[in-house]
């Protein structure tokens, strides 16, 4: 049997089955071991109750992207599991667990032409006393991936130290009997053995890695307005931000979160909201106000599928546009994205930084795909990046909160400050913040904004650029993991591609882009839209320098690393 | 007391109101100075926090640190900046357009959340800045261009909205009164949690029946409370013309606790670690 | 309520002069106030005539200064001289101002003012038992008397306006 260097398990149940918990442990103890995960959840619309199916995907190396078919499919029961079948496909070299009395294959089983073994979980989760199907789930997973028992225990009675040892007991037994129900069965893959890793690694989700880089790029202050994909950056920094001297407080909706933030950051504190597209869409006139006014601010949309209240649980990248071009007027900020579950944490701390440093709001796009997946892996390295914002401190004379500078920035005076005192306004105003209506100064302070993003100098973080090949493949945000795995893939064919992901969308950078794609001569964009927001992005802000081809689809169906790696492939 | 540290005149900036002559808010103007001298407040150490309307022009004429922000949510920005700096004394500065109906929401919850700082609502009934509609508090058969014959809609009742939603002071002022109104508001910073100051001040510009509100106001005829019952009883059964402290709270307001600030972030890593 | 509802309590003859120190700048102060929202509001001879009431005003402010001598008048009058129930005397009313008032309307302001001063020295007249202080506020009336006779005589100057004084045919502009 071939060592594999990924392997990917899908567990699926229903009405409480617990099929997700199965999965995180499956993920907790693979960690544990040395090796790379992520884990993805797919779910019903139900609060309780709902189908749900977990993903795992294991590897040697970092895993950022899912997987076009599972190698390992264990229903622990069917019911509803069809409305998962566009995004879990298997195949004929998938084995399937399936409990006889779990309701009737989904057709994404049957027409696979997967083995499928019969395994009566139930039956056997009856016989012990307070037993769970989902615990014989995962005792026949943990033998098919080759852990030990211990391994696979120990994640469960982590999470059941406080349920007593009935509980402990029962979830032992269950596991041990699935390990015996999985002894004769011939997966025919296995893992192969994980790297040794030289720094300290990590289990946690792109939302928390979204909360921790925003820390330690010097938030304080969180508004919170809870909504679904981003509610669990909010609730990670409530507890976290009081640790180190920050503030938390639960807004009235997000109309109040951004202004929170303007208020709190105008007060000289670093601060940060997390929402989602509806939320986005309600907190655009005043990103606009934080513009005008150059309150640095952040906010973190986790992108789910749109327009309107759209598909909350499942990811999509239909936010560009309005992240880009929502606000009113001329209304140069910042947008960024992160590429992957570690990339948050970076991608936060230097958009909090950029924020701070070019007093301007910042606009972070994640989704739900990196927001509510947990990853193992090694811990992303510290970086330099700490908000630092130019501060007016020693005044004399009238104070020109608006000055203009060789740079664009302008030193903020903090309330608190003698002789600092300004009005922040929304209105069109002088260089001494006075509101005017005059054709001069609007124009000088739209140049003044306009220029201190464009003066600035991002360095390399603008974009993931790698590979040299003359196809170049150009994504962003969590596609980034999938195209790269694509173009690797690209690679054991013999054609040799290039990876152009930017990780700051705007301002635009010119410049870098073209020395990105030169000697280019085909282009593959790639983006999860339905409309091709990103290509069109591209279009308007940047000379292609050769034909290009579109892979664009809508959420919820992910992109996957094969399906890119097809469309390289076709266009020879 | 009154301290002599400060005058009216420290209060004001030079930047000349565009406030209609006539208008009620160069009294509140006044008052904001008055009290501030009052209290001895140093400028730099006192946001004003305003929306959008005739009435949110003020941070700019004052020479506090202010903040012009957009319709609606100066409560909001406000309780991000007080939670954040305590040290400073807020005041936000509405109008019935900007705080009773694009900020109503905002409204409930402020009075709810109780942060310490002071919110002054000048009142008109109407719509200034965009020439005359009907505001929450417009009588409803006053007649506009957008509601012809009146609006035949029962007006708002700000005072029991803020009681109802846990307001720790409610007053009513006058704009034509600037002495007494400054000294309500000083009573209103003082006081901790947030404190709700309704001022009734005329547009003599689509409102010129307001001119007679000089005659129609009077101190109220009863004492302050700090009893909920009879401020709620009061409070409905108001003419709307009572001028004075009508309600003073005891409810502690909310200010999050100061976390430690010399942690080392590497702490907050060890949720993640294998 | 009284017209000196209020007003500050004159306990000696350098009280009076702080309360009427202070009564003085108040008007300059309100002049300036008007004149300013006059300049905004593009009526540039209502700017002038509130520059020159505000003028004068400080030039009887500070003769009382001098009458004073090396007595404080101004810290004197932040500690007692604050109308409690009014404005001070001389205050020309806010919410009486229009802007395309006319002279005229200034004048009247102006006499109301005079004239409310006129009635608060009086009634210190009345009710002092310092010597000393009823002859100085003897002295303010007499001077209050002659402004308001000064007043009344610029009113003649200047008539009163056509009923249609305060007809704009363009309609107000429409802001944020």
């Amino acid at each position: 049997m071939a060592a594999s260097r990924s392997i990917s398990i899908a567990i699926i149940g229903s009405g409480g089955a617990g099929a997700l918990t199965t999965v995180d442990s499956l993920l907790e103890t693979a960690a544990a071991a040395g090796w790379q995960g992520l884990f993805t959840r797919t779910m019903g619309p139900q609060i309780r109750g709902g189908e749900a199916a977990g993903l795992l995907r294991l590897a040697v190396d970092p895993v950022e992207s899912l997987p076009d078919r599972f190698d390992l499919m264990i229903g622990i029961d069917w019911l509803n599991a069809h409305r998962f079948g566009a995004e879990i496909k298997a195949g004929n070299q998938t084995l399937v667990i399936s409990d006889p009395r779990g309701g009737d294959l989904p057709p994404m089983v049957t027409q696979s032409g997967a083995r499928v073994v019969e395994i009566a979980m139930k039956e056997m989760a009856k016989a012990i006393p307070d037993g769970r199907p989902n615990m014989i789930a995962l005792g026949i997973a943990g033998r098919l991936l080759g852990f030990t028992v211990e391994q696979a225990f120990a994640p469960i009675a982590k999470r059941l130290a406080d349920k007593g040892p009935a509980a402990i007991e029962a979830s032992l037994a269950g596991i041990k009997v699935g390990f015996g129900a999985a002894a004769g069965i011939d997966f025919g893959v296995q893992l192969a053995a994980p790297k040794p890793s030289k720094v300290r690694r990590w289990l946690l989700s792109g939302n928390e890695a979204t909360a921790l880089g925003a820390i330690r790029g010097g938030i304080r202050f969180a508004a919170a307005y809870p909504i679904t994909p981003a509610t669990e950056i909010l609730e990670w920094l409530a507890p976290n931000l009081t640790k180190v001297g920050g503030t938390l407080l639960q807004a009235e909706d997000e109309l109040a979160a951004i202004n929170m933030i303007i208020g709190a950051s105008y007060g000289g504190t670093p601060a940060l909201t997390a929402t989602s597209g509806p939320g986005l869409s309600l907190m655009i006139e005043a990103l606009g106000l934080a513009t005008s006014a150059e309150i640095p601010i952040v906010v973190v949309d986790v992108m789910r599928g749109g327009p309107s209240t759209g598909i909350p649980t499942k990811s999509e990248q239909g936010d560009l546009n309005i992240a880009i071009y929502g606000m009113h007027g001329d209304a140069p900020h910042l947008v960024l994205a992160p590429q992957s579950v570690g990339d948050c944490v970076f991608t936060t701390q230097w958009a909090t930084y950029l924020a701070e440093a070019l007093q301007a709001p910042a606009i972070i796009l994640s989704d739900q795909f990196m927001g509510q997946s947990r990853a193992a892996i090694e811990r992303p390295a510290d970086v330099a990046f700490i908000g630092a914002r130019s501060i007016a401190s020693e005044i004399s004379g009238p104070y020109m909160r608006h000055a203009m500078t060789a740079n664009g920035v302008s030193p903020m005076a903090i309330p608190g400050t003698r002789g600092g005192q300004y009005t922040a306004d929304g209105l069109t105003h002088s260089e001494r913040a006075t509101p005017t209506s005059g054709a001069a100064d609007h124009l000088a302070q739209l140049d003044k904004r306009r220029d201190k993003l464009d003066r600035f100098n991002f360095g390399d973080h603008w974009a993931s650029v790698e590979g040299a090949g003359d196809l170049a493949v150009i994504t962003w945000g969590s596609l980034t993991g999938a195209a790269r795995e694509a173009i690797a893939l690209a690679a054991a064919d013999g054609i040799d591609a290039r990876m152009v992901a930017p990780r700051l969308l705007a301002p635009v950078l010119p410049e870098r882009m073209a020395a990105a794609l030169a000697g280019v001569k085909r282009i593959l964009v790639v983006e999860q839209t339905h409309g091709g927001q990103f290509n069109k992005f591209l279009r308007a802000h940047y000379d292609l320098p050769a034909p290009v081809r579109v892979f664009n689809r809508p959420g919820p169906l992910p992109i996957t690393a094969g399906e890119i790696h097809r469309a390289i492939a076709v266009w020879r | 007391m009154s301290s002599v540290a400060y005058k009216q005149a420290d209060y004001k900036s030079d930047v000349k109101p565009i406030w209609c002559p006539g208008c009620g808010d160069y009294h509140v103007l006044m008052s904001f100075g008055r009290a501030f001298a009052q209290l001895g407040l140093p400028p730099e150490q006192i946001a004003v926090i305003s929306g959008i309307g005739c009435s949110s022009r003020i941070p700019a004429y004052t020479n506090c640190y202010g903040f012009h922000g957009v319709h609606g949510r100066s409560l909001a920005l406000a309780a991000g900046l007080k939670v954040t700096r305590p040290d400073l004394t807020v005041v936000v500065a509405s109008g019935d357009g900007d705080g009773y109906s694009i900020g109503g929401n905002h409204f409930l919850h402020a009075c709810r959340r109780n942060i310490d700082m002071t919110y002054v609502v000048m009142d008109n009934h109407i719509y200034g800045m965009t020439k005359g509609q009907p505001s929450p508090t417009t009588e409803p058969e006053f007649d506009t261009a957008l509601s012809p014959g009146g609006t035949r809609v029962r007006p708002f009742h700000p005072l029991v909205v803020a009681l109802a939603s846990g307001a720790n002071f409610i007053a009513r002022c006058f704009s034509g009164d600037p002495n007494q109104t400054a000294d309500v508001l000083a009573e209103a910073i003082k006081h901790p949690g947030f404190s709700f100051i309704e001022i009734l001040s005329p547009c003599v510009t689509f409102r010129p029946d307001e001119k007679a509100w000089k005659d129609q106001v009077h101190p109220a005829p009863v004492t302050e409370t700090s009893d909920q019952g009879k401020a709620a009883r009061r409070l409905m059964t108001d003419d709307g013309f009572n001028i004075g402290i009508l309600y003073r709270g005891t409810r502690t307001p909310y200010q999050p606790a100061a976390g430690a600030t010399n942690i080392d972030l590497s702490e907050l890593e060890k949720d993640f670690e294998l | 309520m009284s017209k000196t509802a209020g007003a500050p309590k004159v306990a000696n003859l350098n009280d009076l002069l702080a309360v009427a120190y202070q009564i003085e700048i108040d008007a300059v102060d309100r002049y300036k106030l008007l004149a300013d929202q006059m300049e905004t509001h593009n009526n540039p001879d209502l700017v002038k005539i509130f520059r020159d009431l505000a003028r004068a005003e400080g030039i009887h402010g500070e003769e009382i200064r001098r009458m004073a001598g090396d007595f404080d008048v101004a810290a004197r009058a932040r500690e007692i001289a604050k109308f409690e129930k009014s404005e001070s005397p001389e205050e020309a009313d806010l919410g009486s101002a229009h802007y395309m008032m006319t002279p005229w309307h200034a004048l009247q302001l102006s006499l109301a003012g005079e004239e409310r001063a006129l009635a608060y020295f009086t009634s210190i007249v009345e009710n002092t038992k310092d010597p000393k202080v009823k002859t100085l506020a003897a002295e303010l009336v007499e001077e209050e008397a002659e402004h308001v006779q000064l007043v009344h005589r610029l009113l003649q100057r200047y008539p009163k306006p056509s009923q249609n004084w305060a007809d704009d045919l363009d309609p107000p502009v429409s802001q944020e």
